[in-house]
């Protein structure tokens, strides 16, 4: 077996560097053993992230009388300064990792983005960010297209997904995407060892390679047994990472924490997908202690915990990460000291080529206001999502989003790069 | 090929978890008519299943304490996974795993809410085992075959929903909008028949639907429990309009009644959503793909057939499984193996294929995890991706080594069940197609098997080869793709 030697100098150092800033020597070495191409790492906060809580328009009266009892006081925001419109802004307080990473420049805010009639459903608001259509949110993913334009045959991991289910967005016409949750289980067991075992895996590998003519669903099922037994060696690679961070212990960070040992091993996917759950926050999201507080630490703690990993590795300014929900919430909180479905929300862009800071404007929130809908409940989008996905796919993965998005939406895109 | 008729095979695999050798003698030599009857008349059945949980020729279950399946969560599921192995009710068990996806319901928001042990009371706990409420499940298993509009009223009333879907919240002034949406995006309706309005009116129906503690609660008290209460000082008393017909008449107005009588608006609404046809067309629509095929398009005659059924009997739900499984639909041998099978279906049929000795249902928790199936942890309202949506690299390779564990378990039982038909390799591998029942293969994946039995050495069927191959061969045909179908 021909061990890397790169890797072993790699890891020598992020063992005696753990939990510090990295030199910037460390930085130059893996600079210096560049992993070509960039790539795209995108967080789904399921369930409609209520975007009043994370960007906080702390200077609008209508913000607190409208949330009495959940609106995070302003004295507790972390100050991001004031839009084009002149609307003060402030993050969640629990999210200082972001905020240092904004302050870097290197965040960028897009408020206000959805698209027109926005649907409340889960499912549906889901398909829809997913297909980046609106009318008709059956069928293959933005991502997934990207990934069509690929040159064949492609890699078995040109993308990553760190959940176990397909999502709507990689759904693809010609590619197949692995979902590896979790490295460390990602193996073949079997009864017996030695000869008999690799017997069985090359077995199924046989099996699984059966085109199935005339049997579409277990073709379908044979391409998820074939994309596992292939990827398998290469997954085993990025798990051996260690990290040059310590990382929260949760889910979601234990997922990116895998995304960066793929970038590190230089596995080569183009996209990563990870997510994290519980932003269905109908009721008792609190202002500062409750729910919503434990879903923003875990948020900005376990992005702050990747990006500065993918910095200490010198691999940051090839890394954009963007982060999205299905729909923003209801402006007025409800009797249960939570909020409903709504409509626009934040996209947030951050990477070492992002061009920071805060884009668009914010909503005023006094009823009747223009940048209202739904009779004043809930907030009306100023940017069309597609246009960030035009930016990300013409200006960060360099494919042409005309045909991807199936029109173009490249006017009024913000400037994230 | 396997030991029951391909009709029956087939019908064991949609109405039930599979046939174990058990089943294999119940069933043999029965008509489709005659096993369809068994199926669903399954009152007169003995509903024994959880009297046999330790018996040592059973599957066994495993916990550090006492087993306690009515407040622990993870007792729970092995309570399940023991049920679907060995109840003599299938049906009733996969009509409790329908609902169960249907009315999803995540006992991770239920522990946060009252912490876990009334979590996984509120799911699970078996009617009169401790005070307060049965269980969700319970609740699923009770009403399997019964009037969809009693069950869509129990939901409506069940604790563990209140929780879930907030309506423990939803008052007067502030109309709890979660219950309202998803009973007629999800429980009825769907998407296109109803209004952003009607949502706003359903949450005030409702308002006042809300949970009341027992004397002294204390999360930790088993004994101690939530239940249903109609707080007429919480409801919204003044009209609320539809865009779908409430009453027969055609009116879509619930008219102004008094707080101590509002209860009927909910009853009012919950029955008009029950015999709304969408609603019927809905359930035909799921039925099939649950029963009939995932591959091939409803038939619109079938949903016309389901949904007539299902209205004709008031809402019950047997008379639509009836007409299901005797119709030419799900008869037609074309649609055998045209399901993609949940997570609970493939490892409660592997089980009872590959056999269970010394073998823990504990053993199916992290591996079902794996696969995308906690069960009583369904990922959203939505409830689990199904079809093709079970399958990714990620999940494919967990139920590729559940095989293998599973495999592992039985290695020894295996290899002195088959010795005797051991011969040769073609011999054993038609042993073992008797017990383990995957699709049909291809020629390709068929000579790879027979390869694999040989890739050691040339076959001399000794114990030592046999023992080796014959789990290296269960293993991989419970992994292969075509066992994942049913």
């Amino acid at each position: 077996m021909n061990i890397s030697r790169r890797l072993f100098i790699r890891d020598g150092v992020a063992t005696v560097t753990l939990g510090l800033a990295a030199p910037a020597f460390l930085a130059d070495i893996a600079q210096a053993q560049g992993v070509p191409g960039r790539r795209l790492v995108v967080v789904y906060l399921g369930g409609g992230n209520d975007a009043l809580s994370t960007l906080i328009p702390y200077q609008d009266a209508s913000y607190y009388s409208r949330r009495p009892s959940i609106g995070i006081p302003a004295g507790q925001v972390l100050q991001v300064g004031t839009d084009a419109a002149g609307r003060a802004l402030g993050l969640h307080p629990r999210l200082t990792a972001l905020r240092s990473i904004f302050d870097e420049g290197r965040l960028a805010l897009v408020q206000r983005t959805g698209y027109e009639n926005s649907s409340r459903s889960h499912f549906e608001a889901g398909d829809i960010w997913g297909t980046a259509n609106p009318q008709n949110s059956t069928g293959s993913g933005w991502l997934g297209r990207y990934l069509d334009t690929l040159p064949r045959p492609v890699d078995a991991l040109a993308a990553w997904n760190t959940t176990d289910e397909t999502p709507r967005a990689l759904k693809s016409a010609v590619t197949g995407v692995p979902a590896i949750a979790n490295a460390a289980t990602y193996n073949f067991a079997s009864p017996n060892t030695g000869a008999a075992a690799q017997q069985e895996r090359n077995t199924a590998e046989v099996m699984a390679s059966n085109a199935a003519p005339g049997r579409p669903h277990l073709a379908l099922i044979n391409g998820a047994n074939l994309g596992a037994i292939e990827t398998l060696d290469r997954v085993a690679q990025a798990r051996t990472y260690t990290p040059t961070v310590a990382y929260p212990n949760n889910g979601f960070a234990l997922a990116l924490r895998t995304v960066a040992g793929a970038i590190v091993r230089g596995i080569g996917s183009k996209v990563y997908w990870v997510s994290t759950g519980g932003y269905d926050t109908h009721a008792q999201q609190g202002p500062n202690g409750g729910g919503y507080a434990n879903l923003m630490g875990t948020l900005g703690d376990g992005l702050g915990a990747f990006y500065t990993d993918i910095r200490n590795q010198g691999l940051a300014s090839d890394t954009t990460v963007i982060v999205f929900s299905e729909f923003g919430r209801r402006i007025s909180e409800n009797g249960s000291a939570g909020t409903d479905h709504g409509a626009a929300g934040l996209m947030m862009v951050l990477g070492g080529s992002v061009r920071g800071g805060l884009h668009g404007t914010a909503a005023s929130l006094a009823p009747g206001n223009p940048t209202l809908e739904n009779s004043s409940g809930d907030v009306h989008y100023e940017t069309d999502f597609r246009s960030v996905y035009a930016k990300l796919l013409d200006n960060w993965l360099g494919v042409s989003s005309v045909p991807i998005l199936n029109g173009d939406f490249r006017a009024g895109a913000p400037a994230i790069f | 090929m396997s030991q029951l008729d391909p009709d029956i095979d087939h019908l064991l695999r949609r109405a039930g978890f599979g046939a174990s050798p058990d089943d294999v003698e119940t069933f043999r030599g029965m008509s489709t008519p005659a096993a369809v009857a068994h199926l669903v008349d399954y009152a007169g059945r003995p509903d024994d299943v959880d009297e046999r949980i330790g018996r040592p020729d059973h599957v066994q279950v495993s916990t550090n304490n006492l087993f306690a399946p009515d407040i622990d969560i993870d007792d729970a599921r092995q309570r399940w996974m023991f049920r679907l192995v060995h109840s003599r009710r299938p049906l009733q068990e996969k009509m409790a795993m329908f609902w169960h996806n249907h009315f999803a319901t995540a006992f991770s928001k239920l522990a946060a809410d009252s912490g876990t042990k009334q979590a996984a009371k509120m799911l699970a706990a078996k009617p009169g085992s401790l005070r307060g409420p049965m269980g969700q499940v319970e609740l699923f298993r009770q009403y399997a075959l019964g009037s969809y509009r009693d069950l869509l009223f129990q939901v409506a009333q069940d604790p563990a929903t209140l929780i879930w879907l907030d309506g423990q919240f939803n008052t007067k002034a502030k109309p709890q909008e979660n219950f309202g949406r998803e009973i007629m995006e999800l429980f009825s309706v769907g998407v296109g028949h109803y209004t952003e309005p009607d949502v706003y009116a359903a949450a005030r129906v409702f308002s006042g639907w809300n949970l009341r503690k027992s004397d002294g609660y204390d999360d930790n008290d088993i004994n101690a429990y939530q239940e249903f209460v109609y707080n007429a000082d919480q409801h919204e008393t003044s009209e609320k309009t539809f865009s779908f017909p409430i009453y027969a008449d055609g009116s879509r107005t619930i008219p102004t009644r008094s707080a101590s009588s509002g209860m009927q608006d909910g009853i009012d609404l919950i029955t008009a959503l029950a015999v709304h046809p969408e609603t019927a067309r809905r359930l035909a629509g799921k039925f099939w793909n649950f029963f009939v095929s995932e591959i091939h398009t409803p038939d619109p005659a079938f949903v016309a057939g389901a949904a007539n059924a299902y209205l004709q009997s008031g809402t019950r739900i047997g008379p639509v499984v009836y007409y299901v499984l005797n119709s030419p639909w799900f008869n037609d041998p074309a649609m055998h193996f045209a399901r993609y099978s949940w997570p609970a279906e493939f490892v409660a049929r592997a089980i009872k294929e590959v056999g269970w000795q010394n073998f823990s249902v504990d053993k199916t928790r992290a591996p079902m995890s794996n696969m995308g199936m906690a069960l009583y942890e369904p990922p959203n309202v939505g409830g689990w991706p199904l079809g093709a949506g079970w399958f990714s690299t990620s999940t494919m390779l967990a139920r590729s080594n559940f095989a293998a564990t599973l495999a592992s378990s039985q290695k020894s039982f295996l290899a002195v069940d088959v010795q005797s038909q051991a011969g040769t390799p073609q011999a054993l591998m038609a042993a073992m197609l008797e017990r383990v029942t995957p699709a049909p293969f291809d020629s390709m994946p068929q000579q790879a098997l027979l390869d694999y039995l040989v890739a050691g050495g040339a076959w001399s069927g000794s114990d030592s080869q046999v023992n080796t191959r014959a789990a290296g061969l269960a293993r991989l045909l419970v992994a292969s793709s075509e066992y994942q179908l049913v």
